[in-house]
């Protein structure tokens, strides 16, 4: 039995045979109706979560599957100061799968260590979030056509952004992928990820404040927010928010088959101008995020579908 | 010169950093034994100008060595029976170590989980970097 802890979890080919299942799903999602006829998914989620939440549960209902849950620690038995092995315990006696996002890091491995089903981290703290990973990575290998030989721009908040931090590592496994980080001096991407993965592996990098003065080297731009409270003070959150705002106007300095990705909830750091821009990818970016915790499901519960 | 007596069953543990005796001494919970240990601080060393050495008697099997590995590998362990020194071992770094360091990140599941083992893996033996095996948060050994 597999658990998902960490997008590393997947070995490169591991994962291409699970973004190729995704892209079956995508394309005959027929085939998989009933794949997970009679089995169920607990969505275990101590925090509250929109998008992956729903995402999961879209996932499990699309392979015809049943689904329950929480959505809040306050709605759980975490209230009564149950603990996470004691509810994955219990959780494995009612459902065939699991997916648990957690405040505090690390939850999902203690789960995964006493659980007698499969566990998903959908999330656990600033921590990991892997079926993020996935999405992203689907995203790319689906409308790029590989994951190899790219120009990946990381923009906004690249020292807090756990997202942007599994996406590097993800990434760094493959060949020729070249790292542009866009952020303000506060934000910008830890000093460990530089040297522990970049570095060790001669990946080349560089780092810049704006936007506009790499945008037309870029194969995906992956935006993220900017948020003020992240901010020493005010004077330096005014100087620099709009250099991190995307607009249509610095679109234009862009190639003709870039793609813009983000991991949503988007505030302000993309204008509503730009969903129109076929290269804008973040909503195609969330039904990949569908197909791939299907195709997810799936391996981690042995089904194989003909 | 100062005379400490000899031991006829249990360890001396040599070249330790001068001045990091008491650390270890809290480290392998010498307080909570009840034997005998000898601290000798700032010993002169022809290897390392002065260094800390303890001594401890004990069964031999009372001393978890893989602790003594992580907190500092460089120290000379002889272990002594009959009389004798039976052992010189040289320590290395364990590889994964349970319950002798805590995790400090306050977002970590060892935080409020009842029960569960703090385990720290060693993950980069060059820098002698221990991650936290379930949140990852960096432990460094301190370095002499």
């Amino acid at each position: 039995m597999r658990h998902l802890m960490s997008p590393l979890d997947f070995s490169v080919e591991e994962l291409d045979q699970l973004l190729d299942l995704a892209n079956d799903i995508e394309k005959h999602p027929e085939k998989y109706a009933h794949a997970c006829d009679g089995k169920k998914l607990a969505t275990l989620f101590y925090e509250p979560s929109t998008r992956t939440r729903l995402s999961f549960e879209a996932a499990m209902m699309n392979l015809g599957g049943n689904i329950f849950g929480f959505s809040s620690a306050a709605s759980s038995s975490a209230a009564k100061g149950e603990s996470v092995s004691d509810t994955i315990r219990m959780v494995s006696c009612y459902a065939d799968i699991c997916a648990m996002r957690h405040p505090k890091e690390g939850a999902p491995m203690v789960a995964s260590a006493v659980s007698s089903i499969p566990v998903i981290n959908a999330g656990d703290g600033g921590h990991q979030h892997p079926t993020q990973t996935l999405t992203d990575l689907l995203t790319i290998r689906s409308l790029k056509g590989r994951l190899d030989h790219l120009v990946i721009g990381l923009c906004g908040d690249l020292k807090f952004g756990r997202t942007v931090h599994s996406l590097v590592r993800a990434l760094a496994r493959y060949e020729h992928v070249t790292f542009v980080f866009i952020s303000p001096e506060e934000l910008k991407v830890p000093e460990y990820i530089k040297e522990d993965v970049l570095k060790a592996e001669n990946i080349p990098y560089k780092e810049v404040e704006r936007i506009e003065d790499v945008m037309p080297e870029l194969d995906i731009l992956y935006m993220t927010r900017v948020q003020r409270e992240r901010f020493f003070n005010e004077a330096d959150y005014v100087r620099l928010k709009d250099f991190y705002i995307l607009n249509n106007k610095k679109m234009n300095l862009a190639k003709d088959d870039m793609i813009v990705m983000h991991p949503l909830p988007r505030v302000n750091e993309i204008s509503v101008e730009v969903d129109k821009d076929p290269r804008a990818a973040y909503f195609r970016q969330v039904q990949y995020g569908v197909y791939v915790r299907m195709a997810l499901i799936l391996t981690l519960l042995e089904v194989k579908v003909c | 010169m100062l005379n400490i007596g000899g031991l006829s069953e249990g360890f001396v543990l040599d070249h330790i950093e001068a001045g990091r005796s008491m650390e270890i001494y809290q480290y392998l919970n010498l307080d909570k034994f009840d034997c005998c240990v000898a601290i000798i601080k700032n010993a002169r060393s022809s290897k390392m100008g002065k260094k800390d050495i303890i001594k401890i008697e004990c069964s031999i099997d009372a001393i978890d060595l893989d602790a003594l590995g992580f907190i500092d590998h460089n120290i000379t362990v002889n272990i002594i029976k009959d009389d004798h020194i039976v052992e010189k071992k040289r320590l290395s770094l364990p590889k994964e170590i349970k319950n002798i360091a805590r995790c400090h990140n306050p977002r970590c599941i060892t935080s409020i989980e009842q029960e569960l083992d703090y385990i720290f893996v060693l993950t980069d033996p060059k820098k002698e970097i221990y991650r936290c095996k379930y949140c990852e948060e960096k432990y460094r050994r301190k370095k002499r």
